[in-house]
């Protein structure tokens, strides 16, 4: 024997429909006060860029009419796209040499230590926390004419004069960056290698495999992930950094963020800064997916 | 005397595209130990859920004591629930997890304090009040489960396959303790599980279900020894099925033709049959009798020989090759003695013997 | 350490790890140790011991000023984007939102712009909706920084949450909120923690954004990027690197040490 509800059957509806509704909608209205705020600082600032970068310095004001000039003289002068260029070779070698030095490190950790793992991510950690400025100023200290390097050999007796290419070159600016970005490195790989099934190196060894190939087949192959994070994480930052060309670069050691910086500084030309800033991050898109299908294609003829 | 408490009314879910429960209806009764019974995917864990308000239903109405759920949230609901994987609070200790719903429930220290001791005392886990939940084995967390739900003296217990990640010795103990514990209480059990001995041990009636429809439901000696259809008979136990056609009806016997058993007299049966209508054939391995010489003409009796046996410790089961038939007759033996090897030979010939009672007819289209 | 192998054929792997890290530490160690240093200069031989450098840091009035709007700006930053990263992360986690990647993966855009790009872009819209610029303009970019890594460090947290807690609770008859209260925080608190220390540290840490957004009121990093071209000023920004540095670490050891002891501990369920 059964009983109709006693409820009307419009309200009632009317609710379980919303309940049924609600699942999505629920967790939307959760996610919209961040998004929101996210949509505010970025969407609209990157938009605005886009759309300055087509305008033109007056002065103190701009011309709010679509011109190509920026763009044109991009290409036009030869200067700005030598130097993203080299910025662009310069983050890669610091990628490079980050990630290469942070592997085995991170391998370390992971697989070698059995205990108190957090206490070494800790140990890396800690040079960190102290100010980003002041690290890039520490290897200033190192490699200055009458810096650490060079007063400690010579207090030694092993060099009379100071040596002078250590400073103030792209290679001060690549040793300085790889230093300051080694901790965003080993995380992300320590992560994916964590995450390997113990029992896969062990499958391997059974099925054969000598401990080199193992590391090749499985290992390698399993924390890429974390190896393209990490690349990305340092690669991406480093292009547009102008902090430590300025401190550590000299004039050889300019990349393309100090003109970026100068436009909005000294030079004064905020179109020109903006036209400059979307090649950046054109390019850097370029190179992003560049990165990408080369592992690809990696995973794919490894695996 | 009809006294439910919960019923289903024309119940769906549908998850997108795939239905999950479909055009429901049922009643439980007050007071009974009642269990969903069906494979993964069946729609039994989706109907329990949606009575615990965690699922809405797409269509149709859950009524529990005759109210309308479907505007009632999960916590204002007069039902609690048992967890697959417990959801014991890991950052609580055994009386703090037990008390955890009792927040508004009005009762001063002391009197709270009681009711915790009791229902440690009902789970048979007294002392264990301020252990932390994590040093708890898996039994003792299911229980603790238990004695918080049950402290809210809920209308409905819901189970969700709670002793599913239990040892075999631990698992049986715990079916036993159920019982006793429900019939000592007096609340409504619904159930969820996909074992079959489960429910069959647990259970006043089961609702068996398949791809989100219920099958049957009934009691468990009815379920086993005479289930409805032939998805029911299958589903439930082992079952030997064969095809024959009946050639008569009558009060006292039903006649049926079958190729693989010849002719077949079945006494006592339910099913209501006419003569000329196809029928399914249907007798437990545990209803027929192997007998190793010729036993001679007799009724409900056909021959074959022996295949591969498999050896369970309190009994055997063989499988039997019949001439008219492919697939081996299952045959299962209480081992009463200590030796029994000497059935244990292939290709053997051998006869087996029925009661008329023991056959169920299904209806086969 | 592997304990399989003899003691004198060592782990390449952990020789390794000991050069690498004397390779990261080195230049760090070089800050404290100057700021000792009797000198104004930076520079070997060591001319011998002194405070001079603490005690001009603490009666420095503008770097003191420039300390305290970091930590204001970290502070409210910290909350903010953990505040943020936390409604972002239960929504990932425990419902089913159409478009949830493209979604997740626009919040993480801030990580992979450059900062100085990041910087104009929101100077320019800062600027053309005639917004002054301030601490609070600062604190905003800030906050869009650190929300994805809070998201990040939360979502981790979360996912590891069992969902069937929630539906526990709620079975037992808490609402929404006091189901949050009661279950989901103290689970999901170490997370928090973790995403408080870590949005703080990065506003704390953070130069470009803040050199481009601000106007008169500098951070510390903005203080310290101005003191470097003055050698006079040096020593004292030493020191105050090297009691940040010391900082920094007896906090995260405090903050570890009452994990420790809060596992240990029975906690109440504050009914």
């Amino acid at each position: 024997m059964s009983r109709s509800a006693t409820s009307s059957p419009g309200i009632s509806l009317r609710l379980r429909r919303r309940f049924l509704e609600s699942e999505a909608l629920r967790g939307f209205s959760l996610l919209s006060p961040t998004l929101l705020a996210m949509v505010f600082g970025l969407a609209m600032p990157l938009l605005v860029l886009f759309t300055l970068s087509f305008w033109l310095q007056d002065y103190v004001d701009f011309i709010k009419t679509f011109s190509w000039k920026n763009y044109a003289d991009f290409f036009a002068k030869p200067i700005y796209g030598m130097i993203l260029f080299k910025s662009i070779k310069i983050s890669g070698m610091v990628t490079l040499a980050t990630v290469l030095l942070a592997y085995p490190m991170a391998y370390f950790i992971a697989l070698r230590i059995k205990t108190n793992k957090l206490v070494w991510l800790i140990l890396i950690t800690v040079p960190f926390w102290t100010s980003y400025l002041l690290r890039v100023f520490a290897w200033k200290l190192m490699l200055g004419y009458n810096g650490v390097v060079n007063s400690g050999l010579k207090s030694i007796g092993l060099i009379s004069e100071p040596l002078e290419f250590l400073l103030y070159n792209p290679m001060a600016v690549t040793i300085t960056l790889a230093h300051a970005w080694a901790a965003f490195a080993i995380l992300p790989i320590y992560v994916s290698l964590e995450k390997i099934d113990r029992s896969l190196h062990e499958a391997a060894r059974d099925l054969g495999e000598n401990a080199f190939m193992t590391f090749v087949r499985v290992t390698l192959p399993l924390s890429l992930p974390g190896v393209i994070a990490a690349s990305l994480l340092v690669f991406i930052p480093t292009v547009g950094d102008y902090v430590t060309p300025s401190l550590v670069g000299g004039p050889s050691g300019i990349m393309i963020g100090n003109i970026i910086q100068s436009m909005f500084g000294k030079a004064f030309n905020w179109p020109l800064g903006a036209a400059i800033s979307v090649m950046v991050m054109l390019t850097i898109t370029a190179m992003v997916c560049v990165l990408l299908w080369g592992t690809h294609q990696f995973r794919r003829r490894v695996a | 005397m009809s006294d439910p408490i919960i019923s289903f009314q024309g119940v769906s879910k549908r998850f997108g595209q795939v239905t999950a429960v479909d055009n429901t209806s049922f009643d439980i009764q007050r007071g009974e130990f009642f269990s969903l019974l069906g494979p993964s995917g069946c729609g039994k864990t989706t109907l329990l859920r949606m009575v615990a308000g965690f699922e809405v239903p797409s269509a149709g109405e859950i009524m529990i004591d005759d109210q309308p759920m479907s505007a009632t949230p999960p916590n204002h609901r007069p039902v609690n629930m048992v967890f697959q994987n417990y959801a014991i609070f890991p950052h609580l200790n055994v009386r703090n997890n037990i008390a955890f719903g009792m927040r508004k429930a009005g009762l001063t220290r002391a009197e709270l304090d009681k009711r915790i001791d009791e229902a440690l005392e009902l789970i048979k886990l007294p002392g264990y009040g301020s252990r932390g939940a994590e040093e708890l084995s898996g039994g003792q967390r299911q229980r603790v489960a238990l004695a918080r739900a049950l402290i809210k003296q809920p209308k409905v217990l819901l189970l969700d396959e709670p002793l599913g990640a239990l040892d075999k010795k631990l698992r049986e103990q715990m079916q036993i303790e159920l019982r006793q514990l429900q019939q000592q209480i007096g609340i409504t059990f619904l159930f969820v599980t996909h074992d079959q001995e489960e429910a069959l041990t647990l259970s006043d009636r089961i609702a068996v279900m398949s791809e989100g429809a219920v099958m049957e439901i009934a009691s468990p000696g009815q379920l086993y020894e005479s289930p409805g259809s032939p998805f029911v008979a299958d589903f439930i136990g082992s079952m030997n099925f064969f095809e024959g056609e009946i050639l008569s009806s009558t009060d006292s016997a039903i006649t049926v033709q079958t190729s693989a058993l010849g002719t077949v007299s079945v006494t006592n049966s339910d099913a209501h049959m006419t003569a000329g209508q196809k029928a399914w054939v249907a007798i437990r391995p545990e209803k027929m009798q192997p007998v190793f010489s010729n036993p001679g003409e007799r009724a409900n009796t056909t021959s074959g020989s022996m295949g591969p046996s498999a050896y369970l410790g309190d009994r055997s089961h063989f499988y039997v090759q019949l001439p008219e038939r492919d697939d081996p007759v299952l045959v299962a033996l209480q081992n009463l003695e200590r030796s029994m090897a000497k059935l244990h030979k292939p290709n053997q010939p051998v006869w087996l013997q029925w009661a008329s009672d023991a056959v169920v007819l299904l209806p086969r289209d | 350490m592997n304990v399989n192998r003899p003691w004198w054929r060592p782990d390449g792997f952990a020789v390794y790890a000991v050069i690498y890290l004397t390779f990261i530490y080195l230049p760090v160690l070089f800050l404290p140790l100057f700021s000792f240093n009797k000198s104004k200069y930076i520079a070997f031989p060591l001319k011998g011991f002194t405070f001079q450098w603490y005690e001009k840091m603490i009666n420095t009035p503008d770097l003191l000023e420039a300390l305290m709007n970091s930590v204001k700006v970290g502070v409210a930053v910290a909350v903010v984007s953990t505040m943020f990263g936390l409604l972002a992360a239960k929504a990932v986690t425990r419902y089913r939102i159409p478009g949830q990647g493209p979604v997740l993966g626009f919040i993480m855009v801030p990580l992979v712009i450059p900062g100085i790009i990041l910087a104009i872009a929101l100077l320019i819209l800062i600027t053309q909706l005639d917004i002054p610029l301030s601490l609070w303009t600062v604190g905003f970019a800030h906050m869009l920084l650190c929300t994805p890594f809070a998201m990040l460090v939360l979502i981790s947290r979360m996912e590891g949450f069992d969902k069937s807690l929630e539906e526990a609770a709620l079975d037992l008859g808490e609402g929404a909120w006091m189901t949050f209260w009661r279950v989901t925080f103290p689970i999901v608190l170490p997370g928090i923690i973790a995403s408080l220390l870590l949005t703080f540290t990065i506003s704390f840490d953070e130069f470009v954004l803040a050199f481009f957004l601000t106007s008169t009121d500098p951070t510390l990093p903005i203080y310290i990027w101005s003191s470097l071209r003055f050698p006079t000023k040096i020593p004292p920004v030493l020191a105050l690197g090297a009691t940040i540095f010391v900082l920094s670490f007896v906090v995260v050891s405090f903050a570890e040490w009452i994990r420790r002891r809060g596992v240990k501990l029975e906690s109440s369920s504050g009914i």
